[in-house]
């Protein structure tokens, strides 16, 4: 599984920050950074999925690789 | 202070009133008639306003700056008169572009790694007001007048470095503002514009390293920021910070106070609260946030005309079956949750940060040293008018027993 974060979207809720710290920063003005590129270590698979599902604008995506 | 007379509303779907004491009784009933009913209501009241309560809706106009600009957003019986592009309270009544520049200059301050510095500040504040509960030993409690109140008050003084015993004028500014909106005339030494061009003038000979001070050195392409710009954004910053998250933390205690299984929860599982929060957040959103009509435009099939005023009802977003699985519940650990309470798109709340911090810690601090309380008199728990909602009085029975 891959996780997919769209820069343009994002509005700095920070929500994934918060819920995966592992694999999502935030810049200096509160907007996400995803630190992976891309591929979910199996171990954080759930962390990923919940900032996915908490995301206010769609911004974040689970996707099969 | 009394509340302008509202004349009785005859129907929800057609002469809505969000200033009405009948609308803050029962606005949650009120959203879930008008989602099934009449998704997009109107009413001719404050010259011709909207009220949109699907999610889809809400949403489509928060990302939709061409039609509905931020110049108003808050619904009176005028239209704003002031100048584009900043509006009187910048970034929050400015429209791109230069609602980007503006907010840029806000956002560092209140990033989640800026914000867990006043944590403990926020902590602190709340003790000493328990303390003062618990020193006086009454058993029942108005929580709102006595504890939530005063919580945001004095973290925003203390970022603007002004008195924290000033807190009982900026709550009977806002009051004006949000609730009477306008409506009686005051004298200009009794503004909240005469009391902030004199502190930011004082403040200009005489910086520190506080909010007000920044804003005093902040500029745009090496231009200082205009007097009305520092101004309105810090007027924002009162306005905007304290009744807001005031009235989240009152609704998360009415909401504790009914629920002994939730408090229970709270107290025992740590790792359920930063979904409570959320749960808050989403359930009793205090914020509904407007929009003035920019162009002709539609709002889910019916036709909108510039000027109209439109209502974008965030807590009723959070309430639609068609985004939320059991929509209507208060879910405690509900893991899927992409609440708008803190608005959507390029408006985003920009003290979100602190407003969750602040009320994950009056919650979390409140609840270690009151566990077991309920209402004492619901009844009597009154719900304030206009575009933030949350418990005005909230009178609780604090069992002090064995408890603790």
């Amino acid at each position: 599984m891959k996780i997919k974060y769209d820069r343009e979207a994002c509005q700095g809720h920070n929500r994934c920050y918060m819920l995966a710290p592992e694999l999502f920063d935030t810049d200096d003005e509160g907007y996400a950074i995803l630190l992976v590129d891309g591929t979910v270590a199996a171990e954080l698979m759930e962390k990923a999925r919940l900032a996915a599902d908490n995301c206010p604008e769609y911004a974040i995506e689970i996707v099969a690789d | 202070m009394t509340d302008v007379q509202r004349p009785p509303i005859r129907d929800w779907e057609t002469d809505f009133d969000h200033g009405h004491p009948d609308y803050a009784a029962a606005a949650p009933e009120i959203w879930d008639q008008l989602r099934d009913t009449c998704p997009v209501a109107h009413s001719d009241r404050y010259g011709g306003t909207w009220l949109p309560t699907r999610h889809v809706d809400v949403a489509a106009i928060a990302h939709d700056t061409d039609h509905f600009s931020s110049q108003g957003v808050i619904v009176t019986e005028w239209r704003p008169d002031v100048p584009a592009p900043m509006g009187y309270a910048p970034p929050i009544t400015s429209d791109p572009p230069f609602h980007q520049i503006a907010r840029r200059i806000l956002l560092e301050f209140f990033s989640p790694k800026a914000i867990a510095r006043w944590e403990p500040i926020a902590r602190q504040t709340c003790r000493e007001l328990l303390d003062e509960i618990e020193a006086s030993g009454a058993s029942e409690v108005d929580a709102a007048q006595r504890y939530t109140q005063h919580i945001p008050v004095r973290i925003i003084a203390d970022m603007l470095a002004l008195p924290r015993e000033d807190g009982d004028k900026f709550r009977g500014w806002i009051h004006r503002i949000m609730e009477q909106t306008g409506s009686e005339e005051v004298d200009w030494e009794d503004t909240l514009d005469f009391y902030l061009q004199h502190k930011i003038a004082e403040r200009r000979g005489n910086l520190g390293d506080d909010l007000i001070s920044y804003l005093c050195q902040a500029d745009i392409d090496g231009t200082p920021l205009l007097d009305e710009h520092v101004q309105g954004t810090i007027a924002l910053l009162i306005i905007a910070g304290i009744d807001t998250t005031w009235s989240a933390i009152g609704a998360g205690i009415w909401h504790l106070a009914q629920n002994p299984d939730d408090r229970r929860r709270w107290s025992e599982d740590h790792a359920v609260r930063p979904f409570a929060v959320e749960e808050f957040l989403r359930f009793y959103a205090p914020v509904t946030m407007a929009r003035l009509v920019a162009q002709d435009t539609q709002i889910g099939g019916c036709p909108v005309a510039r000027g109209d005023w439109v209502l974008l009802p965030f807590p009723s977003a959070n309430r639609d079956p068609e985004e939320f699985e059991r929509a209507d519940e208060f879910v405690i650990d509900r893991t899927r949750n992409r609440h708008a309470a803190f608005g959507l798109g390029i408006h985003r709340c920009a003290g979100s940060n602190l407003a969750r911090m602040e009320l994950t810690v009056a919650i979390e601090e409140w609840m270690d040293r009151f566990p077991d309380f309920e209402l004492s008199a619901p009844e009597t728990v009154r719900w304030s008018t206009g575009q933030v909602r949350g418990p005005r009085e909230l009178p609780l029975r604090i069992n002090r027993g064995e408890v603790r």
